[in-house]
């Protein structure tokens, strides 16, 4: 898998460097080059110690050319319309095997820029000198792997002040006859007190396994919003590794939802460098596992500034046989006074063949700062399942019902009553109940 | 309506219940005093089918139909209320839609249709003021943060929401203060009828002041041993239990 990799990237390197400078095309060599002398990660490796990516690189997968459309490839708005928020008037940038498809998608230049990575290459290459590749030069392989070889993803860039008026819809599709392995690569510039909103949904159509390797990079200038909703509910045959780089200025808030109820396998990687004062980070995760599904989450906010703030609220419910991982670090730097990060991981295990593993890190340095964490592992309570019972609810909507409340508030601050209610039924529908429970 | 049988019941290897007896006509209040560790709360869990418990021997019947195979949302689905001792505090749930959500259920499994939103909400009013509760109250999460007397009130304005055939009200009145225990009895007596049965189960006669119950039975060891009217509760208040452990003994 390697090597094939590899030869895909020296193969097609021409196209997909044909409208970069030497600087950009240095920088992809450069990650190439790392991702050969690394290679994949292992279980040896302490961030990778209870995931083993090998049902993720198994298969076979397709390696065409990361830039030119494939001939099997279509895709109607038939296909698509049930995984969007279709109620919610929103900018859409989708895309199909790592390419995009214009023709079901609605972009925007005026203004600000809301169009994708494989027009800019060649439209805005001064921004993507700039800014391509800046924030991932230190991670790890797979995110390298991605920067040489990904074509395509959302391109967002907006001016000082400007508020994009809608949300964004990105929606990245898989299909054909073979398995697929797609990178994504997200591009989010942001300029001084801007605002933008981001749902993301990646999403395989085909009966063979897929493979989505992912890598967001956004940046925050002083005061600029970001709020961002990642709706991982993918078939069982898809797996997704996805590393998400914030980079936050002065006073910026970002607000990151990861919603992962479905796949084969899910590695989340959110970084959130807090660079200027009083920039705010909020991450909230919900993850609900069944069956085979590992979903790990590691999180890491870099506290480099004072009087900056990070919450983080991650809730998991793991059903028989699934596993789950969060690794939550917080680093705080001598810089860094009157930091306030909080940390919250709660879990519930359904099943005695399913698992989590926990870890909250922290590294303090500065002494003038708040932090705290907690770590739950639990059960159901039995009391009040009997309580509920004892009333007239049948035990699967009295177990639904309190697995809802205890995953309520990692859903606080999504405010769109439409793209809520799809969550709650994609909640529902994953807990096994058809309810119309409002709780 | 309610009928039990010689019945036995223990959790673990421990036995509660040995042999209670007790008939329960419809539109009758009955009592059940006892000390503690008598088998008052594990004899309301057993009715009320809570899994824990195993039932040895013996039958509870309802309508002269055994319920023991019953889970329990279809026990409460017959009619049957179970008022906690230690109402449980479930964060995230409003009172409203736990309420609403349970009386639809309840509706449901009779072959009824749900409420409709206003009916729903005149029916809440109604029972909120009964109790003399402020509605503010409904947007609450269940339970959570809330005092001893709003617990215990919480559970009767669900009585009054779901209208049992037969309440089972565990302790209702131990932690209540003498305003409280007057509201709680007020919105009991509210719904007393001629087809509602009550069992109350307390400690103290100072309930029964204001339920004023039909039978009172003493439980003892796990058992019925005497059963009287409400002079009984008064003779318990003045003597303590003593002499009827003497009188059994």
């Amino acid at each position: 898998m390697n090597d094939r990799l590899s030869a895909q990237y020296w193969l097609h390197e021409k196209e997909l460097t044909a409208y970069s400078s030497d600087a950009v095309r240095d920088r992809r060599r450069r990650a190439m080059e790392l991702f050969e002398a690394k290679g994949f990660p292992s279980q040896r490796d302490e961030d990778w110690k209870y995931s083993s990516l090998k049902p993720v690189l198994s298969p076979h997968y397709a390696l065409n050319s990361p830039c030119a459309a494939l001939e099997d490839e279509h895709l109607e708005y038939a296909d698509i319309k049930r995984f969007l928020v279709n109620e919610l008037d929103a900018y859409r940038v989708v895309f199909l095997n790592g390419r995009y498809t214009s023709w079901l998608s609605d972009t925007t230049h005026q203004g600000f820029d809301v169009c994708t990575l494989s027009s800019a290459w060649k439209k805005y290459p001064e921004t993507i000198e700039r800014y391509f590749a800046q924030l991932t030069e230190d991670l790890g392989p797979l995110a390298q792997l991605n920067t040489a070889l990904a074509w395509d993803g959302i391109y967002v860039v907006v001016p000082d002040n400007v508020v994009v008026d809608r949300p964004i819809q990105l929606l990245s599709f898989t299909s054909g006859s073979e398995p697929r392995a797609i990178q994504v690569r997200n591009l989010v510039v942001l300029g001084v007190n801007s605002q933008v909103e981001i749902i993301e949904r990646h999403q395989s159509l085909s009966d063979q396994p897929t493979w989505t390797n992912s890598v967001d990079e956004a940046y925050l200038a002083e005061g600029a919003q970001l709020r961002w909703v990642k709706l991982q509910h993918d078939g069982p045959l898809a797996s997704m590794t996805q590393h998400t780089r914030i980079q936050q200025d002065r006073s910026s808030r970002s607000q990151v939802h990861t919603i992962s109820t479905g796949g084969r396998f899910i590695r989340n990687n959110l970084d959130i460098v807090l660079n200027g004062p009083g920039a705010e980070a909020r991450m909230l995760g919900l993850t609900l596992g069944k069956g085979k599904q590992l979903v790990d989450h590691h999180t890491l906010v870099d506290h480099r500034a004072p009087n900056c703030i990070s919450h983080e609220n991650y809730k998991g419910i793991y059903d028989e046989g699934s596993k789950g991982v969060f690794n939550g670090r917080i680093y705080v730097h001598r810089e860094a006074q009157k930091t306030d990060a909080y940390q919250q991981n709660a879990n519930l295990v359904l099943h005695k063949t399913a698992e989590v593993n926990a870890k909250p890190q922290l590294e303090i340095f500065a002494d003038d700062v708040r932090c705290s964490h907690g770590c739950t592992v639990g059960q159901l309570d039995e009391d009040a399942l009997f309580y509920l019972r004892a009333r007239g609810i049948r035990e699967p909507e009295a177990r639904a019902m309190l697995m809802l409340a205890f995953a309520e508030d990692a859903l606080a601050g999504i405010d769109h009553p439409s793209l809520n209610a799809k969550l709650h039924k994609l909640i529902a529908g994953k807990l096994g109940v058809d309810l119309t429970l409002d709780l | 309506m309610l009928e039990i049988r010689e019945l036995y019941a223990s959790i673990g290897e421990k036995e509660i219940l040995r042999g209670v007896n007790l008939t329960v006509k419809p539109g009758e209040v009955h009592a059940i005093m006892g000390p503690n560790g008598s088998g008052k709360s594990t004899l309301s869990s057993v009715i009320a089918g809570r899994e824990e418990y195993q039932v040895t021997s013996g039958d509870v019947l309802w309508d002269g139909k055994s319920i023991l195979e019953l889970a329990p949302e279809e026990r409460a689905h017959l009619g049957l209320f179970l008022g906690f001792q230690y109402p449980v505090e479930i964060p995230g749930v409003s009172v409203s839609n736990f309420v609403k959500t349970a009386l639809n259920a309840v509706r449901a499994a009779r072959g009824e249709e749900a409420l409709d939103a206003s009916s729903m909400l005149k029916k809440m009013r109604e029972a909120l003021q009964l109790l003399e509760m402020d509605k503010g109250f409904l947007s609450r999460s269940l339970n959570e943060g809330f005092s001893g007397g709003e617990k215990k009130r919480n559970e009767i304005f669900q009585m009054a929401m779901l209208e049992p055939r037969l309440a089972i009200l565990d302790e209702t009145d131990s932690g209540l203060d003498i305003d409280a225990l007057r509201i709680v009895a007020q919105g009991v007596n509210g719904l007393r009828s001629a087809k509602a049965s009550f069992v109350v189960i307390t400690h103290y006669q100072r309930l029964l002041d204001y339920i004023i119950p039909d039978v009172v039975h003493v439980l003892l060891n796990g058992r019925i041993v005497k059963v009287g009217d409400k002079s009984l509760a008064y003779a318990l208040e003045e003597r303590g239990y003593d002499w009827i452990k003497k009188e059994v003994e």
